[in-house]
């Protein structure tokens, strides 16, 4: 194929480095993206629970047994719940999950021996998550508009969308954190352990009262809960910047952590 | 034995302990271009070691491993290669065309999916799910993802594990192919005949060093043995006891005698059974040349 060039590199001393066109860079970016999400899509054992729990969860709890209570309109908290519940689950377990799975499977050691730009195994993941978080709020706010009767704005429809999708990023970084605490098929169980207390106790099944609500703070899902309740008109609390804040701390702060420790033990 | 042609990998002086182990103690090797390195050893020689280093996946403890010259963890270098690892789980839910097209990706100028696919004998494969395929198929598709990338340089680890004679012998001419395009080689394997078939080079491990190198025949010829066959009267607890006979068996009809001076040997035989008959002698197998070299390390000479 190639003619045998005569390379005197190794004589100048000088290594002979391969360059790659920016453009062949974004290319090499967008081709892992597109795996990563069809390689999700077709994988029914993530994509139904991660999809179906939320969305079960509303129709039952949403619209089944919706309505107003005490001057609460149930059908539009529980959109803002449910989609904060919801964009947790591909953060976690699609970076989580596969992350443990792939330490393990010696799928991550071939990508790093592979030439593929560093950055491109995290934002494919990303953006696998973030598409996943796009399909569980648009099927809510379906839901929600369609059949639960909540009346939103198309500003409050972005809003939400907006929150959902970007919501995704911050457990991205936790679940990858945790995927560089445990190795293999001992992930799941683990991230169910944090995943369902934390939804708890950041409020996204029930308002909460008292001590837990003064604590709640420390939750990453619990400034996505109150984006996410402003952003279809409900009460909430904090300002809108604080969370965004938190929640870009919390992001930053777990991509560190995951960052040395990958780097430490692989 | 440095400086004829490109020199595209090199350890030296390569130190790598984990623990208590001593993966690698102090290896030097060089791969030039248009050549077939096979790396042989047992398990835990510290092959998968020594690959390690040179695709920047492990740091020396002491030691230089260096890509084209340069430093392996820069990807501008590792865009020379290609790599084919012991085991790596690809996505099971991607079709065969999609994981090509993805690690092509990764490369400057890569061949075309179909180009890619022919070489590797998978045109039949592209349209199916990775997880779908048999453990003999998924070695192809892998070592189609090794040379997508059209590398200079080909890391094989274990290649032809799970394949059935015929797949590894279509491996092995697609490999015969590359390497006379200018493609070099580091191949590792178990299989003797592999190495035997493809090398160019044997440079075999054990216990972290490098304990022989150099052609297979070279190889062959450190190891003194040859074997005499013959069929004879002479009763074989007799033959064990001559001074020139270093192991008897018999075998079938024939005895089977390993010895270090076969000229010696055979005129004795000769001598002491003239109606002897079927007499043959030949040199040791890579297999048995093998076993020998990695057997006793206090016997060994110094690695050359």
């Amino acid at each position: 194929m190639t003619p045998h060039r005569l390379d005197l590199s190794v004589l100048s001393e000088r290594p002979a480095y391969a360059e790659m066109p920016r453009r062949r860079v974004l290319r090499a970016y967008l081709e892992e993206a597109r795996g990563e999400v069809l390689r999700y899509l077709r994988s029914p054992g993530f994509l139904l629970p991660t999809i179906l729990f939320p969305v079960v969860f509303y129709v039952m709890f949403g619209i089944l047994m919706g309505g107003k209570r005490g001057g609460l309109d149930i059908a539009a908290y529980l959109l803002a719940s449910y989609t904060s519940f919801g964009v947790m689950a591909p953060g976690l377990f699609g970076f989580g999950v596969s992350l443990a799975l792939e330490r393990d499977n010696g799928l991550l050691v071939l990508k790093r021996a592979l030439p593929m730009p560093p950055a491109a195994y995290l934002l494919g993941k990303m953006a696998m998550a973030m598409v996943v978080a796009a399909a569980i709020v648009s099927l809510l706010l379906l839901l929600a508009t369609q059949a639960a009767g909540v009346v939103l704005s198309a500003a409050q429809v972005a809003r939400l969308f907006a929150v959902g999708v970007l919501g995704v990023l911050p457990f991205s970084a936790m679940g990858l954190l945790l995927g560089t605490l445990v190795r293999g098929q001992g992930a799941p169980a683990l991230i169910n352990m944090l995943y369902l207390p934390m939804a708890f106790l950041s409020g996204l099944w029930f308002p909460l009262k008292g001590t837990l609500l003064d604590i709640a703070w420390i939750w990453p899902s619990y400034h996505l809960n109150q984006l996410a309740q402003d952003a279809v008109g409900m009460p909430s609390r904090g300002a809108t910047v604080a969370h965004v804040l938190a929640l870009g701390g919390f992001a930053l702060g777990f991509l560190l952590l995951a960052a040395r420790r990958l780097r430490r033990h692989g | 034995m440095q400086g004829q042609g490109e020199a595209m990998a090199r350890l030296q002086g390569v130190r790598k302990r984990y623990g208590a182990l001593q993966a690698l103690d102090g290896v030097d090797l060089v791969l030039r271009g248009g050549e077939l390195l096979a790396l042989l050893g047992p398990n835990g020689a510290g092959k998968t070691t020594a690959i390690g280093l040179l695709l920047g996946l492990l740091r020396a403890d002491a030691g230089q491993a260096t890509l084209f010259g340069g430093d392996p963890q820069d990807i501008r270098l590792r865009r020379h290669v290609g790599v084919m690892l012991q085991d790596a789980d690809l996505p099971p839910t991607l079709r065969v065309g999609e994981l090509i097209r993805q690690a092509a990706s990764y490369y400057p100028t890569p061949r075309s999916v179909a180009e890619t696919a022919a070489i590797a004998g998978i045109e039949d494969l592209l349209g199916r799910p990775y997880g779908k395929l048999s453990g003999g198929q998924q070695r192809r598709v892998q070592f189609a993802l090794a040379l997508c990338g059209r590398p200079r340089l080909l890391f094989l680890d274990e290649p032809t594990v799970g394949m059935d004679i015929q797949a590894r012998q279509g491996l092995w001419a697609a490999i015969r192919r590359l390497v006379g395009d200018g493609c070099g080689v580091v191949l590792t394997t178990h299989y003797l005949e592999e190495a035997e078939a493809l090398a160019d080079r044997v440079c075999v491990l054990a216990r972290g060093r490098i304990v022989s190198e150099g052609s297979v025949d070279a190889l062959r010829a450190r190891i003194a043995r040859k074997r005499v066959w013959c069929t004879t009267a002479l009763p074989l607890a007799r033959v064990a006891e001559w001074d020139e006979v270093a192991e008897a068996s018999r075998e079938g009809e024939r005895l089977c005698l390993a010895t270090e001076v076969p000229e010696r040997l055979v005129r004795r035989l000769l001598a002491e059974d003239p109606a002897l008959s079927s007499l043959e002698v030949r040199a040791a197998g890579l297999a048995e040349a093998f076993t020998e070299l990695t057997r006793d390390p206090a016997t060994l000479p110094e690695a050359a």
